[in-house]
């Protein structure tokens, strides 16, 4: 039986099971998105957005699937010290795909915020979340969101009212961890409504030593005017597979940046997918790939440029040793009437190893005239001349090469505004690049003795 | 003001097509429809040897378990593969001593399109082969290329009198198997140019090709091989021009190119293939595959295009850089106007050391056009210290075309540098002004800045080409003065 | 030469210009002078039909023929040339096609022989040395990659070449340091005769230290508030501009 059969049969036999976790109006859109997988399937490499990604290699071992929460015996505190010290809020986690609760499982502040799980939000506000879920990564979408769609049952669940803010960087770290290969499917939600603003940090990590595939879906809405900053660290280790699609959809004058930093993991592809939906939007998309030993980092962009006066900008940079590949695919489309749109795209990479490979795939597709848009793409090695240069005033070639790819490095760090994580980011890469990170760095016990969620 | 710029614009851009003349010339043609038997007919009108039918006929089996690439950014109306003439030739005396001999009325569709089959008439810095529908009319100066051992020739001839050269390099760069179109050339090319530059020989003059379409609801599939050996130099043009007709026509056709150690080979093209009309109505479909390998150390290869016809062009003149410190240039300026649609690029395939590949792309839209670059540069993992750079750029005139740029770059060497860069532009008012203000109208400002842009690509033309080039792009200054 | 009677210019609706009077007689030099957004340079790319200004009201007569009803080029054949307080660059057409195209445009408007290859590079040698335009320049694209020193002195070598009948410079000092200053005015100064008029544009007193004007006017809220001789730019350069302002606003003495 094929990987797309068996998804359809175990969607068959868990139906049940989904439809009583979820309220009504959740089983037609899972029922929906199942259909669609049913005809997509999972993409193969024909598919021209995964040409350089197999995804067929990631979803062949047998993996299992959870239903329900895992039940936790212990505070995730205890084993899980947050990695960016001066961060001061509380931490959100998404366990196993599942949102941890503390006390409550959804919370909702005196100025009208509401934060907490996304099972829960469909059934407490289900006419917000009505409004808002699968409407952006919904129709027409590939065989990975229609997965997700049909399998999630939970995540996090963010809504930001009219001119309201966050205030600090609230932290999200997602946890897979379970005594089996597993694979993870959830969803997360943010709306942000007029003028609202939020700084989101979300960290991939895994604990326990086994195989994790995860296929996660984000939908983010960001009202008129609203701001919405989202900072992404994935640190995980080599079997631990990622899959991130997120789907932002941007209202008239409003920002949303986006950063991702991938310092360790398996395979991962992260899509990013904007659509700017009105005047005066502004879309940044950042990333920086570190990768070594068999390490495949795939990053999709695609900035939708569906009205006038918008500007985007995509800045994505990688270090690839041993026999890593990196894979850069950025699209931005400028549809026939967005005029006087400005849009960027780069990409540069460092190849390390005679082994290490790289493709860029930078694409301009654009149906207006009056527009600026370019792209650059550059793939090489340190420049000799610099390193020589460094050497001669006394630098040890090494220090001179760390120094640079440092710099290298640097330009996308410095785009994330979250000062204390940009610091540990620093900090993080740093070691990352002297390879003092190992897989566990940032936990607290060694991975393989930890009590293991039933 | 705005509307007299879009007006001027579309005066600009929408130049009659004045090559769009037919010919009445007794044509000997086979009926319409692609089978076993018109492919074996086509071999025996030929009187070819056994091993090319039978290339043909693999061919032929090969296509038909293809399908038609449907990857490129292109909007192609199903093409009836049977509704089509697969051979015409005008009827004239089988072998041509001198000029004179050349059909009259022949003689006056060439000089009517510039180009003269009289040596004594011509520059003698040119040597043409001309083709018209699928056979070779006549090659000048073929006699004083021999005597320095050079082989200039038709491909029907080539096959006769050089057949071992033939059999050694056809389909060694392009095999059968390689696409759709590739596939359809081999097994019902009917004429083309062949030429082989023996070692250490510097061709004196350039060598041309000029590609007619007459007849109606006929395909063109010509062949053209060039081989140059050791040390040699050749500089090869090619142009072409078809009359206008409401239906579309197919032209699939095939050019390969070898290039021994140190040779190095320009391969110029000024396609002027009739467009359609501005509805879109009628027009050249062309799907060529051209490619070229550096074999030898040291070698060097060079394509540059000027694409201004054709209603749809699929095309990837592309460089397979075996040799070690071989080089592979791609220059293109590709205009798209009306519907016309372009959908061309290049492959640089990094296999050698040291190789080095530059590829600059200038693409102009207008009307309701739509103009695609599509380019792969690809470092082996051997290529050590490849170099590549490559610049697309794109230019809108109007807000109703398209201007797309799909690249590839594919580095498995850490050793290799390879960048690419891409801008989009129009031309500003503030641009237009300045030109009135200097007393200069705006249609000739638009041209002034259109050839401005593209110079970068025109300068790379040989002089004969680059004047014509220039005309085809409204130009009235550049180049009369450095 | 020039007639301006009560010209009103808006952008996009806005008013800009609110009813200018102005006479230039040939062989005068007029200075205008103004605080920033005073209209200035709206009036001189007025006069030279740039269309995102909008004549509302108001007739301008230029060598005894209706101006606005010329296009931009035709103004330009007809000897009035504007020096860009902003040069336009335009990649790739080098400065020779761009010029030459002009000059014979314009002599073809007059109805002499178009200047050939080589005679144009002579003409052009000689303007150069003229107004001490760097010979390396011309072999690049029209002010692309030009310093904006270069740009400013770009454009008084094409006013050599085109040999205007009534030249506005439009802020041609602003941005440049005080030998490339020289420069320029010599220029203009080498290119002045009786039969050609100049309007200089300036917001400093600065340039008129090396161009005498016969006249300085100050624009202020898109009119002309005070004209007088030379030693109103003076009075300009030691009190500013705010008792003028006062005094158009109806507070002065």
């Amino acid at each position: 039986m094929s990987t797309n059969q068996e998804y359809i049969e175990l969607f068959k036999e868990k139906e049940g099971i989904l439809d009583k976790a979820s309220p009504s109006f959740m089983s037609e859109i899972r029922h929906d998105a199942m259909e669609n997988f049913s005809k997509t399937g999972i993409p193969d490499k024909k598919s021209e957005l995964y040409k350089y990604t197999s995804l067929q290699k990631i979803f062949e071992p047998q993996y299992s699937m959870l239903f329900q929460p895992s039940k936790v015996d212990f505070k995730v505190e205890d084993i899980f010290s947050c990695d960016v010290p001066n961060l001061s809020t509380r931490l959100e986690v998404i366990l196993n795909g599942f949102y941890l609760k503390e006390k409550v499982s959804l919370r909702k502040l005196d100025n009208g915020i509401i934060i907490g799980s996304l099972a829960e939000a469909q059934k407490k506000y289900p006419s917000l979340v009505k409004e808002h879920f699968n409407k952006y990564a919904g129709s027409g979408s590939d065989g990975l969101v229609s997965l997700n769609t049909a399998f999630a049952l939970d995540g996090l669940f963010i809504y930001v009212p009219k001119g309201q803010s966050l205030g600090d960087a609230l932290q999200v770290v997602n946890l897979p961890m379970t005594g089996i290969d597993t694979l993870l499917h959830y969803r997360n939600l943010f709306i942000m409504e007029d003028n609202s603003s939020a700084e989101i940090v979300v960290c991939d990590h895994t604990l326990s030593p086994f195989r994790f595939l995860t296929n996660s879906v984000t939908e983010i809405y960001a009202g008129p005017g609203a701001r919405f900053n989202y900072s992404r660290v994935q640190n995980e280790h080599l079997n631990s597979n990622l899959l991130t699609n997120m789907f932002i959809h941007q209202e008239k004058d409003s920002q949303v940046k986006s950063n991702t930093v991938t310092l360790h993991g398996g395979t991962i592809r992260n899509n990013t997918n904007v659509l700017l939906n009105a005047e005066g939007c502004d879309s940044q998309v950042y990333g920086l790939s570190l990768a070594d030993r068999t390490q495949h980092i795939d990053n999709y962009v695609n900035i939708d440029h569906a009205k006038p006066n918008c500007t985007s900008t995509q800045l994505f940079k990688g270090i690839l040793d041993d026999q890593a590949t990196g894979v850069f695919n950025g699209r931005i489309l400028v549809r026939p009437d967005a005029q006087k749109t400005l849009a960027y795209q780069t990409n540069n990479n460092i190849l390390m190893s005679d082994e290490a490979k790289m493709k860029s795939k930078p694409q301009l597709e654009i149906y207006a005239d009056d527009v600026r848009c370019s792209h650059g793409a550059t793939t090489g090695q340190l420049d000799e001349n610099a390193l020589f240069y460094m050497q001669s005033r006394g630098i040890p070639r090494k220090e001179a090469r760390l120094l640079m790819l440092y710099a290298f490095a640097h330009e996308v760090i410095d785009k994330i505004e979250v000062v204390p994580l940009k610091d540990r980011i620093n900090d993080l890469v740093n070691k990352r690049l002297r390879g003092e990170l190992s897989r566990c760095n940032n936990c607290s016990m060694a991975c393989g003795d930890l009590p293991l969620p039933k | 003001m705005k509307n007299k710029q879009d007006e001027v614009l579309r005066e600009v851009t929408q130049n009659e097509y004045k090559y769009g003349f037919h010919t009445d010339i007794e044509t000997d043609t086979i009926p319409k429809g692609l089978n076993e038997d018109v492919v074996r007919l086509i071999s025996a009108k030929k009187e070819e040897p056994e091993w090319l039918l039978e290339y043909r006929l693999k061919a032929f089996d090969r296509w038909k378990q293809m399908k038609m690439p449907k990857w490129a950014h292109l909007t192609i109306p199903e093409i009836n593969y049977q509704d089509i003439i697969y051979y015409a030739a005008p009827k004239q005396k089988v072998s041509l001593e001198s000029i004179d001999d050349v059909d009259p009325e022949l003689r006056e569709t060439f000089e009517k399109l510039g180009i003269s089959l009289d040596e004594q008439k011509r520059l003698t810095g040119v040597a043409v082969d001309a083709i018209i529908d699928s056979v070779s009319v006549k090659t000048t100066f073929s006699e004083t290329l021999a005597e320095m051992g050079i082989i200039f020739c038709s491909f029907s001839e080539a096959v006769h009198n050089h057949p071992d050269l033939v059999r050694k390099y056809m389909g060694s760069v392009v095999p059968y198997t390689d696409n759709y179109f590739a596939a359809l050339n081999s097994a019902v090319f009917s004429d083309g140019s062949f030429c082989y530059i023996p070692k250490g020989v510097r061709c004196p003059m350039e060598l041309s090709t000029y590609f007619r379409i007459n007849a109606a609801n006929t395909g063109q599939f010509e062949r053209t091989l060039l081989v140059a050996d050791d040390e040699s130099y050749v500089s090869y043009l090619e142009g072409c021009t078809a009359p206008m007709r409401d239906e579309n026509q197919l032209h699939a056709a095939v050019v390969e190119i070898v290039a021994m150690e140190k040779a190095e080979v320009k391969y110029s093209t000024v396609q002027n293939w009739y467009p359609g009309d501005k509805d879109g109505k009628g027009g050249i479909y062309n799907f060529v595959t051209k490619r070229g390998i550096c074999k030898g150390n040291y070698s060097k290869i060079s394509w540059t295009q000027v694409e201004t016809g054709s209603a749809v062009t699929w095309k990837y003149p592309s460089c397979i850089l075996k040799g070690h410190n071989s080089i592979g240039e791609f220059y293109s300026v590709a205009v798209t106007n009306n519907m016309q649609q372009a959908d061309t690029g290049t492959k640089m395939l990094h296999i050698g050391r040291n190789t080095k590949s530059t590829i600059i792309s200038k693409g102009i839209s207008a009307g309701k056009s739509q103009n695609s670059y599509r380019g792969l540069v690809r470092v082996m993992k051997n290529a050590e210290n490849a170099r590549n750079f490559s610049q697309c750029d794109s230019l809108l005139l109007g807000d109703k075309c398209g201007a797309h740029t799909f690249p590839y770059i594919e580095t498995d060497n850490s050793s290799a540098i390879v960048e690419h860069e891409a801008t989009t532009s129009k031309i500003s008012e503030d641009q237009i002004f300045y030109c009135n203000q200097r007393g200069i109208e705006t249609e000739k400002a638009i041209s002034l800045i259109v050839n401005g842009y593209a110079k970068e690509v025109l300068n790379k033309l040989p002089m004969e080409f680059a004047v014509e080039a220039q005309k085809l792009l409204a130009i009235s200054l550049e180049g009369s003065v450095g | 030469m020039l007639l301006i009677k009560n010209l009103k210019v808006a952008i996009a609706g806005k008013r800009i210009l609110d009813g200018i009077n102005l006479e230039v007689k040939a062989g005068e030099v007029h200075a205008i002078m103004g605080p920033n957004g005073s209209g200035k340079s709206t009036l001189a790319s007025a006069l030279a039909g740039r269309d995102l200004y909008e004549v509302t009201h108001g007739s301008v007569k230029y060598l005894d023929e209706d101006l606005l009803e010329m296009n931009p080029e035709e103004r330009a054949k007809k000897g009035l040339f504007l020096g860009f307080q902003y040069p336009v660059e335009i990649p790739g057409v080098s400065m020779v096609s761009f010029m030459k195209t002009a000059v014979n445009e314009q002599r073809t408007y007059q109805g002499k022989d178009p200047l050939s290859a080589g005679d144009f590079l002579k003409f052009m040698r000689e303007k150069k040395e003229l107004v001490e335009f760097d010979s390396q320049l011309t072999n690049r694209s029209v002010n692309e990659g030009f310093s904006g020193g270069e740009k400013k002195k770009n454009e008084i070598f094409q006013m050599a070449l085109l040999q205007p009948r009534l030249a506005i410079l439009d802020e041609t000092d602003s941005g440049l340091d005080i030998d490339a200053l020289k420069i320029v005015a010599n220029g203009i100064n080498t290119l002045k005769s009786k039969d050609n008029a100049t309007i200089v544009i300036t917001h400093y007193q600065r340039l008129l230290d090396y161009i005498v004007p016969d006249f300085v006017h100050v624009l202020y809220q898109g009119r002309i508030v005070k004209s007088s001789g030379r030693e109103l730019a003076l009075e300009l350069e030691e009190k500013g501009y705010d008792w003028i302002k006062a005094e158009a606003n109806g507070n002065g003495q």
